[in-house]
């Protein structure tokens, strides 16, 4: 079984500011990380490998830099990592990320599965994993919380929409998205960390793409566009209470009973 | 309509696609296999085609604006009713629809007692409610689902798609943007409309930290998915004069290639974003003891207890009581947060809450800039006060 796992390097912390006269983004640390969520990804990869055989490929789209992130993957026990990486794709929102990552799915020469993490910490929209099934024309599950049973031909999974627990077999090709705490990501082994220290990451640019059509990636291919930045807006006017633990307990509960709250 | 695109090279010109289209728009031409304009997007033709000679691959062409109008919301169903955040999208729509003459008009799929729960809409204010109603369509499946709405989309033509921000929404969103190759954004929390009928999306960024104002100006439709309690709910209107409109279905377009082996309704307990009053505790709490104090208090009110992160992270609750960026967001009557510090991920989530308690015994505590209600104090002294209060009040 060939398996793709999608996994992006998001920043270590969220803590940015805007420049109160240019409206310009302050990015205050540039210290990265792997995006929780994907680790559960590759974690499912990886026990299913060990289940059924065959590969474990994890691509990402990003900077350079993000060559650490796939070191570790190497060291946790995926066989393959690949970046796409090209200023080409700068800018790139959910539609022009998902078509520049199946471009490079087709380069790989395809997948029996595709597992993605259910969001990242940074763009926190959980779009890209069912758009990317979507240019593939596969069929795709999102937020599994359990892989029920995995087949030559198909995998079984458990998902939780809503109020219903759902559990369907999805025919290979397909692509899912995994819910944290689905299973434990393991740590990368330092054994394996020296066996794969010279193994080499594999980069590939716009030009490596079979679709040169520049109008479909980066800033180009991207439908949405950011107007502008702001900070949230300031809370409204507040009371504070004041006097002894007692009195203050008494007030607040006398505010809710004269308002009605409770 | 140029939505799809055929590969001459691998075209064998077999027929199956003509053959198969509900609609009649594949014909034979000089050229090959043309589409017609009473194609529907429904994908019926990109899965059957043996060859894998079909695909959706229009390009983000500039649109004429004028050819997509008026609003078109996904009524989710949930349990065979329809889900609340629906409403709420009903309501945001109706505020934009004025400024640029527009009407609002719903969308709705699932198994038999749909085109009855669609009648419910109505009485909102809903101009049209186009009903997709299959014994096939019980259960959610992302292709033939996608599949089903693609097709009143391409009918219908909106110049926007307003879809909850549920698990199932989500789920859905990114499949049709993607196949009407638009922009999509994700869980708005405030939208607005430009004359030009752009509309001004806004939804936290970076961890909540910043706000996004999004737009999609150069394609058609435009999607968004919004947080369910973020908006207020649509009121229902004296006169309403809607109708409903039974959209014709094939068995072929719900053939899915997902098979449900089960489904279970899980006990219908009031979600976090349901509930009226919610406490929650926060890294103040410290231990059992202080969540279990907090526990008491919600108990006493009636209301369900909340987690902020670390302490769901620290394994006193589950996610699904975790408000925040990265779990739920709530706006309920009342919210007393105890020893909660206020970070931005907690406060976007729950500041549209109508009366905020805040007690923390750090006075420099952000919550405090949050909350309407400021007791700078230990919570181990406060919360079984306040209970004590409230149990005794029940009792008298």
């Amino acid at each position: 079984m060939k398996i793709i796992v999608c996994m992006k390097q998001v920043p270590a912390g969220t803590n940015v500011e805007i420049d109160p006269e240019t409206g310009a983004m302050k990015r205050l640390s540039s210290a990265t990380r792997t995006n929780p969520y994907d680790l559960f990804a590759l974690e499912t990869a990886l026990l299913l490998k060990e289940k059924m055989g065959g590969t474990v490929t994890v691509l990402t789209m990003g900077p350079a830099q993000a060559e650490s992130m796939m070191k570790d993957a190497y060291a946790c026990g995926a066989d393959e990592a690949v970046i796409l990486s090209d200023r080409k794709f700068a800018g790139s929102d959910v539609l022009s990320t998902s078509y520049t990552l199946r471009q490079g799915i087709q380069v790989l020469g395809g997948a029996d599965l595709i597992i993605c993490g259910r969001q990242t910490t940074d763009g926190d929209t959980a779009q890209v994993g069912p758009a990317l099934a979507e240019h593939m024309h596969i069929p795709h599950a999102a937020w599994v919380t359990r892989i029920e049973e995995v087949t030559e031909k198909d995998i079984s999974v458990q998902q939780k929409l809503g109020d219903v627990t759902q559990v369907s077999r999805i025919p290979f090709p397909c692509l899912i998205t995994v819910e944290k705490d689905m299973c434990v990501p393991r740590l990368p082994s330092w054994i394996l960390k020296k066996k794969t220290a010279d193994r080499k990451v594999r980069f590939l640019s716009f030009e490596d793409l079979p679709n040169q059509d520049l109008t479909r990636y980066g800033l180009n291919g991207s439908p949405t566009a950011v107007e502008r930045m702001f900070p949230p807006e300031k809370a409204q006017k507040q009371v504070y209470l004041e006097g002894s633990t007692e009195e203050k307990t008494k007030e607040l509960f006398d505010i809710l009973v004269s308002r009605k709250i409770i | 309509m140029d939505f799809l695109n055929f590969d001459a090279e691998a075209c064998t010109l077999c027929g199956i696609c003509v053959n198969v289209c509900p609609f009649g728009a594949l014909k034979f031409e000089k050229n090959g296999i043309e589409v017609g304009e009473s194609c529907r997007m429904c994908g019926l033709c990109v899965r059957k085609c043996p060859e894998k000679a079909i695909r959706f691959e229009q390009k983000a062409n500039e649109v004429n604006k004028e050819e997509w109008r008026d609003f078109l919301i996904y009524a989710e169903q949930e349990q065979g009713k329809i889900h609340p955040v629906v409403f709420e999208l009903i309501g945001e729509a109706l505020k934009m629809a004025p400024k640029v003459g527009y009407h609002v008009n719903c969308v709705i799929a699932g198994g038999p007692g749909t085109a009855e729960n669609a009648k419910d809409l109505l009485e909102y204010g809903v101009h049209k409610v186009f009903v997709y109603e299959h014994e096939e369509l019980k259960w959610f499946r992302a292709d033939c689902y996608t599949d089903v709405i693609a097709d009143c989309i391409a009918a219908v033509k909106p110049s926007s798609v307003l879809i909850g921000g549920t698990e199932l929404g989500r789920s859905l969103a990114p499949r049709l943007a993607t196949r009407f190759h638009t922009g999509l954004t994700a869980d708005c929390t405030k939208l607005d409309i430009k004359d030009n009928t752009d509309m001004i999306q806004i939804r936290p960024a970076f961890g909540g930290n910043i706000m996004a104002q999004i737009t999609i100006s150069r394609s058609r439709p435009q999607f968004a998915t919004v947080r369910y309690r973020v908006m207020e709910k649509a009121k229902k209107v004296e006169n309403p004069d809607g109708e409903i409109i039974r959209c014709k279905m094939t068995d072929d377009m719900v053939k899915s290639s997902i098979e449900i082996l089960s489904a279970e309704v899980l006990e219908k307990k009031k979600s976090l974003e349901e509930e009226d009053i919610i406490v929650v505790a926060g890294r103040g709490a410290k231990n059992e003891t202080g969540v279990a104090l907090c526990r008491e208090l919600a108990d006493a009110l009636g209301g369900q207890l909340a987690f902020t992160r670390p302490m769901v992270e620290d394994g006193f609750g589950d996610t699904a009581h975790q408000i925040g960026l990265s779990g739920r967001t709530v706006r309920p009557k009342l919210i007393i947060t105890c020893g909660v510090s206020g970070a931005i991920q907690f406060t976007s989530c729950m500041n549209g809450s109508e009366c905020i308690v805040a007690i923390n015994n750090n006075p420099e505590a952000q919550i405090f800039n949050t909350a309407h209600y400021c007791i700078v104090d230990d919570l181990n002294q406060v919360v079984p006060k306040l209970t004590e209060l409230v149990r005794n009040r029940k009792e008298d």
